[in-house]
């Protein structure tokens, strides 16, 4: 895959970031790479139409300066990533070049025809072989191992072959670069030697595994609107819509943070620069409760913010899913987000606009549909060969124009995921964090996962969060009726649904990002909570009057409410807790 | 050694088509029209020999035998410690009548983006002595942050305000379709507070050439870029970015691109946010903060150019109907500096305080409709009228801590301690005995 075809060619045309190119010799491949050679530089770019002689490439990087007669250089090969030992904590542009690595004269602004190994060719790793000479192989079975940040990273037998291999060779145990050759494999007669690092075409998914099968648990995020009441499954989908400034990006950081998974691939696609900027300085700051490490150490940064070239955004979250398709190879379990599939598929509407192909609704391409789904498609929990499972979930933000789901990149993404978090403009506005719209949005995971919830968090869960979902309905159709008929055209026993509703939305749905303790209820107080929460929601009690009701109720909910700024180890929430008993057991005489 | 070619084929709007070789993309030319007119003009397509280019000054009254001479370069602008105190034209043309910047250095505009990695977070607040901003949404050093304004409000007033306000090192105003009472307006409030030997502007009126806009923001940003790598805190103001956003407009219609919406072209996210996302803390040099004005057509905040922009920045400032309003208002940066550069209280007075003030809307809206005023109304109805003319009035001018006090006090006018969502350590510590 590495050597360059001779194919060469010269610019006809430029039109933004595409390129009109004459081939003068050789054969070209549909998404093959090529190079635009600019001075003294080298502009990466990809074949994205052939019309007879003539092909059209998207050039990864600003076009100034590129003029007609230039010459371009065929590789042969599709755009792909790395994919080996050194991944973890790193910080890469969307074609997948080290951040870090980037330098130039002025050493704050990136310079374009600049492309560094994504992999280090000289750090040393102990390998351990798990395959023994004669064993046969399918393709991503596990020749051997090394320590990877905490995690045990497999290496591969090659992701593309097809059929059997045997291992003919394999080094002992010791210490390697990733180039140095670990192992020779005997494929259709061939032998072919092999080193730790491979590439993989990005745009094609990864599916060197047995079977998918049924994704059935409870991915944890520690944010309880999600956990409880739109859960997502290991190996699951979800998407999050939500107008400007509704709360997506500072979501998909707590996911990030706080899910309990063993590796994250966050894609910050045509956003802002400055949040990408908080990730890289907040993560290695914080402690990973699974291994020690910090979060950086399983955590991979895709990072094509809104400034860097359009056409490596659209590449951007093919990359984030293909590294996380490679670690799903090793048995692991991935979380993927991607910040905002919106701009990706506005990549594609610049590109396709440019190739004046017959634009559909808002002039996205008539395949938008048939990408978005493609993308998701590749998420999924997978039994590998050797029986391991492996998950990759994919959660993406949605950027509506005007915060209209009814937009086609929303519409089509509706379409194929398990779990929609909207967010809602007026939940934010009255700053009602995480701005998860309770009554518009679904899961279809809550049924899927019925079994296991019930099994693993409480006999009852399901049961009980659909109660609680009925009364957040009823408590908000109350709500709408106060509105046209006033306090007094509702019964008293309408506005304690009324208030059971808010308390519900006030002290567990709603989530204090950046609280050092609300921000994130492991699953064990989730569930204590909420069953606490749930004798409130569901006791009887008897006031005499609305103004009874509404103060009772008003402090009951400031003692929930206080109850999520302390560990349930202190003697705060112990007191607390002791209160809030005291006034459901009261059925609403007492105050506490 | 530059080619000048006098045949033009196509004249389309303000975008003209000749046969040239050699050309490279985003080139400038020169073009002097056959009265003698002059403007400049950039590639913005090449198909063989065949090149468009978009003439700043615009086409009207183009002769297709105007000559056209390339000048091997992309658009640029001079640096230079002189070019402070300094205005330009739309085309960075001097226009305060002194002489063209000498021995300047060229920098082209709109050049790469700043490396991730070489970014620093933002963590200095910028104290505007507005409420309504620095209690709800506070303004941080290098943040992008337009105001969001209803056609007709004062937000160049506003604008003007908390430029004085933040005491930069450098400001520089990107004018785009001003009015010339607003650029006056502009140059007599820097002079009186003092500020104009360190301004720079770049002045695109209301009567100048559509096309020209669009190098205004350009120019702006690569001139503070400048400032901004030497070490100086540079503001810059660029209004009105609608006006931009339109000039965008008029080219990719003129280019029979297909518009994604309301005739605007695809690629507007793109366009605005590689202005927008020039904001920056330099690691260890200076930084770049940009306050904006997006007018937004109609009111609507949904149109595209609010709509895409507010995608992009850090937060806006709602301004309708002479205040600040507290819904639609952020600041996604608050958080880099609430609690932290700021008082501990600030956090929760600034959350209670708006949450509070939604259901007094609430209230104010069942009492409107005829229905009985209950006691819990009565609370509301009186914390909506003093977070009115004490916080939302834009004549208010206190800093933020008296303002926090004043909140607190506010707060327990109306409320009892258990009303109003606040942490027990933090009333404890706060609430007024
Ligand atoms: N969970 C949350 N808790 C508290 N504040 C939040 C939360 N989510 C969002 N916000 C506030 O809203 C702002 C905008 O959120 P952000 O995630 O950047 O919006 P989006 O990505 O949808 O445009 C944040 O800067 C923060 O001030
Ligand atoms: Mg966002």
């Amino acid at each position: 895959m590495i050597d360059s075809s001779s194919t060469i060619g010269h610019v006809v045309g430029i039109n933004g970031n595409m390129i009109i190119v004459e081939i003068d010799e050789g054969s070209v491949v549909q998404n093959e790479v090529a190079f635009v050679t600019v001075d003294d530089m080298n502009l990466k770019s990809e074949v994205i139409k052939v019309v007879g002689k003539r092909c059209y490439l998207q050039v990864f990087e600003d076009t100034t300066g590129i003029s007609v007669g230039m010459k371009v250089n065929f590789t042969g090969n599709m755009l792909a990533v790395e994919i080996g030992p050194g991944l973890l904590g790193g910080i890469y542009d969307g074609l997948q070049n080290p951040l870090g690595l980037l330098e130039n004269k002025q050493g704050f602004f990136l310079q374009r025809g600049q492309y560094k190994d994504a992999l280090s060719r000289e750090k040393i790793w102990k390998f351990m072989p798990v395959a023994k000479v004669g064993d046969k192989l399918n393709a991503g079975e596990w020749l051997g191992e090394v320590e990877e940040n905490f995690i045990t990273h497999r290496i591969l037998a090659p992701l593309g072959m097809h059929g059997r291999a045997t291992v003919k060779e394999i080094v002992p145990e010791g210490d390697y670069k990733i180039t140095d050759i670990i192992a020779k494999i005997e494929i259709n007669g061939k032998i072919v030697p092999l080193t730790m690092f491979q590439e993989w075409p990005v745009k094609k998914a990864m599916k060197a595994y047995r079977e998918r099968i049924y994704p059935e648990e409870l991915l944890i995020t520690k944010q309880r609107i999600v956990d409880s009441m739109f859960p997502v499954a290991r190996g699951g989908t979800a998407c999050i819509p939500g107008p400007f400034g509704a709360g997506k990006t500072v979501l998909q950081h707590l996911l990030s943070k706080y899910s309990s998974v063993d590796i994250v691939i966050v894609v910050a696609c045509g956003e802002r620069a400055g949040e990408v900027v908080e990730l890289i300085h907040e993560f290695p700051e914080i402690k990973d409760p699974k291994t020690g490490g910090s979060l950086m150490d399983r955590t991979i940064i895709i990072c094509n913010t809104s400034s860097m070239p359009v056409a490596a955004r659209e590449a951007s979250v093919y990359t984030g899913i293909a590294l996380a398709e490679y670690y799903r190879q090793m048995g692991l379990d991935v979380l993927v987000l991607a910040d905002s599939t919106s701009r990706w598929a506005q990549a594609m509407r610049e590109m396709s606009g440019r190739l004046e192909e017959i634009p559909g609704e808002e002039a996205f391409p008539a395949y938008l549909e048939s990408r978005i789904a493609g993308l998701y498609e590749r998420a999924g929990l997978v039994t590998l060969h050797n029986g391991e499972k492996g998950a990759v979930t994919l959660i993406g933000t949605v950027s509506p124009a005007g915060g209209n789901f009814e937009e086609p990149v929303t519409q089509a993404t509706l379409k194929v995921v398990g779990a929609f978090l909207g967010l809602s403009r007026k939940r934010s506005d009255e700053r009602k964090f995480p701005a998860i719209d309770p009554l518009d949005s679904y899961s279809l995971y809550i049924n899927q996962m019925e079994d296991s919830l019930n099994r693993d968090l409480d006999k009852d869960w399901t049961s009980m969060i659909n109660r609680a979902r009925d009364i957040l309905k009823i408590g908000s159709e109350v709500g709408k009726m106060m509105t046209v008929v006033g306090e007094e055209g509702i019964s008293l026993d309408d506005l304690i649904l009324y208030l059971k509703s808010e308390l519900l939305d006030f002290t567990y749905l709603q989530q204090n990002a950046f609280d050092d303790i609300d921000c994130a209820a492991d699953v064990e107080r989730q569930v204590s909570d909420f069953k606490l929460l749930f004798r409130a929601l569901t006791s009887d009690f008897s006031f005499e009057t609305k103004p009874d009701a509404r103060t009772f109720f008003t402090a009951l909910q400031d003692k929930f409410y206080q109850k999520n700024y302390y560990t349930t180890d202190s003697s705060e929430f112990s007191k607390l807790v002791g209160e809030i008993e005291e006034s459901l057991a009261s059925g609403g005489s007492h105050l506490v | 050694m530059f080619k000048e070619y006098t045949r033009i084929n196509n004249i389309i709007g303000d975008i003209i088509e000749l046969e040239a070789q050699g050309v490279s993309y985003r080139e400038l030319a020169a073009i002097t029209n056959s009265n003698g007119d002059t403007s400049l003009a950039q590639v913005i397509k090449i198909e063989e020999d065949k090149v468009s280019l978009q003439v700043f000054a615009g086409a009207k009254g183009m002769s297709n035998r105007a000559s056209v001479r390339f000048l091997g370069h992309p658009m640029q602008v001079p640096y230079s410690q002189d070019i402070l105190g300094r205005i330009f034209s739309g085309s960075g043309e001097p226009i305060d009548g002194k002489p063209p910047i000498e021995g300047a250095q060229e920098n082209e505009i709109g050049g790469p983006s700043v490396n991730p990695i070489k970014r620093i977070v933002p963590r200095n607040f910028i104290e505007t002595r507005i409420p309504m901003i620095d209690i709800f949404n506070p303004l941080v050093e290098s943040q992008k942050l337009p105001i969001f304004s209803t056609p007709g409000e004062p937000y160049n007033d506003l604008l003007a305000r908390i430029a004085l306000q933040a005491h930069a090192d450098v400001v520089i105003l990107g004018g785009i379709g001003l009015k010339f009472d607003e650029y006056i307006g502009f140059r007599r409030k820097f002079e009186e507070g003092g500020v104009m030997d360190r301004t720079v502007m770049f002045v695109h009126t209301a009567a100048d050439p559509v096309v020209e806009r669009l190098l205004v923001p350009d120019m702006a940003l690569a001139v503070a870029e400048q400032f901004g790598i030497e070490g100086k805190r540079v503001l810059v103001l660029l209004t009105d970015m609608t006006a931009f956003a339109d000039a965008l407009k008029e080219i990719s219609v003129a280019m029979e691109q297909v518009p994604s919406n309301l005739g605007y072209p695809g690629s507007l996210y793109s366009d605005l946010a590689s202005r927008y996302e020039k904001a920056v803390d330099f690691e260890g040099a200076g930084s770049i903060t940009i306050l904006a004005v997006t007018t937004m057509p109609g009111g609507d905040v949904t149109h595209p150019v609010p709509d895409n922009t507010g995608y992009i920045t850090e937060g806006q400032y709602y301004l309708n109907e002479g205040v600040i309003n507290p819904f639609g208002s952020l600041s996604r940066l608050k958080q880099l500096v609430v609690g932290k550069v700021t008082r501990k209280d600030h956090g929760p007075v600034m959350n209670s305080m708006i949450r509070l003030y939604a259901k007094a809307l609430e209230s104010k809206k069942k009492i409107s409709m005829g229905f009985e005023k209950t006691e819990t109304d009565e609370k509301y109805l009186r914390y909506a009228e003093l977070f009115e003319s004490r916080f939302m009035d834009l004549k208010m001018d206190i800093p933020l801590n008296d303002a926090l006090d004043l909140g607190w006090k506010t707060m327990a006018e109306c409320f009892k301690q258990s009303e109003v969502g606040i942490k027990k350590d933090i009333i404890d510590a706060y609430w007024p005995k």
